[in-house]
């Protein structure tokens, strides 16, 4: 095998991205789907009831998941942009731009989950506690890359001025992450440690678990679908396309 | 293995029946809602690109 065969960059340029992620995107939707019914099972079914918080907590299940993926597609979409940035790569910014809407959506998810579980165990839809905040925070960083980008007709200088925010953002990541440690929240602590025995009854966490997969494929499929779409709405006129059609 | 004994506990959530479904309504409404428009945005920019191109190719 040449070096040319396995080259870092022969995905670089649209059009092969464009054929590769066509065949990948109906595994990461079969997985998704399976492992989703999976994880519903597991979590609304066959998992005990909580002792505290009784069977409230069962919002757990996407409650997790989807705050987790909002803070990880933040970070993967400002890489992204900042490859796109530096390198003056195409297909990167594409790539940070398609995650950005399901990023947002992950985001709200997040936080519907958490003010609807917050009602029965709070007593309150919202407080301005710091997770709270920075997760809401977090949402209008992801507006604010959208409505940048929308608002700047040249597609590359959007690509460059919307990265630019992107990076900035990433410092909010951390600052979510950690803010039931730094600061005294309502909210609780961390579900899973790495360094402590696990809290939860196993069936509870195998169940999160499951639905975080089942969270990834679902993010990863429909950003590559929507990466897919956008390279097809900015290489319309290359010969490559026409002859895809 | 299940923990619910009948269907009406099920749903009944312990009490909690209107965060849980409510929270798991809205999360599945979102995300079909997401997958949906996409694909209309694709396969209206298929079609045009489709019809672009065989519009040109007859000239």
């Amino acid at each position: 095998m040449s070096i040319r065969d396995n080259n870092w960059f022969k995905y670089a340029p649209p059009q092969r991205f464009y054929e590769l992620s066509g065949k990948l995107i109906p595994w990461f939707t079969i997985s998704g789907i399976i492992l989703s019914i999976i994880g519903l099972v597991v979590g609304l079914g066959i998992a005990p009831t909580d002792h505290q918080q009784g069977n409230s907590y069962r919002i757990i299940f996407i409650h997790v998941p989807a705050a987790w993926m909002s803070m990880l597609i933040y970070v993967v979409m400002a890489f992204w942009a900042a490859i796109g940035l530096i390198f003056n790569a195409r297909l990167a910014s594409m790539l940070a731009l398609s995650l950005a809407p399901t990023g947002a959506i992950m985001t709200f998810i997040a936080l519907w989950t958490g003010a609807v579980w917050g009602k029965p165990t709070w007593g309150t839809w919202w407080v301005w506690d710091a997770r709270l905040t920075s997760e809401l925070v977090l949402l209008f960083l992801y507006f604010g890359f959208l409505s940048l980008h929308a608002s700047i007709d040249d597609v590359r200088k959007a690509d460059r001025s919307a990265a630019l925010l992107a990076i900035v953002g990433v410092v909010n990541v951390p600052i979510i992450y950690f803010s039931v440690k730094w600061w005294n929240t309502l909210h609780q602590g961390a579900s899973i440690s790495l360094t402590k025995a696990p809290t939860m009854a196993t069936q509870m966490l195998t169940g999160m678990l499951i639905m975080v997969f089942a969270f990834w494929m679902y993010s990863i499929a429909v950003a590559l679908y929507r990466c897919r779409t956008l390279i097809l709405e900015r290489d319309r006129n290359a010969q490559w396309v026409k002859e895809a059609m | 293995m299940f923990y619910w004994s009948n269907f009406a506990d099920f749903l009944n959530m312990g009490g909690y029946g209107l965060y849980v479904w409510g929270s798991y309504l809205v999360t599945a409404l979102v995300l079909i809602i997401e997958v949906l428009r996409l694909r209309s945005r694709n396969r209206a920019l298929r079609k045009t690109l489709f019809s672009e191109f065989h519009e040109s190719s007859k000239n």
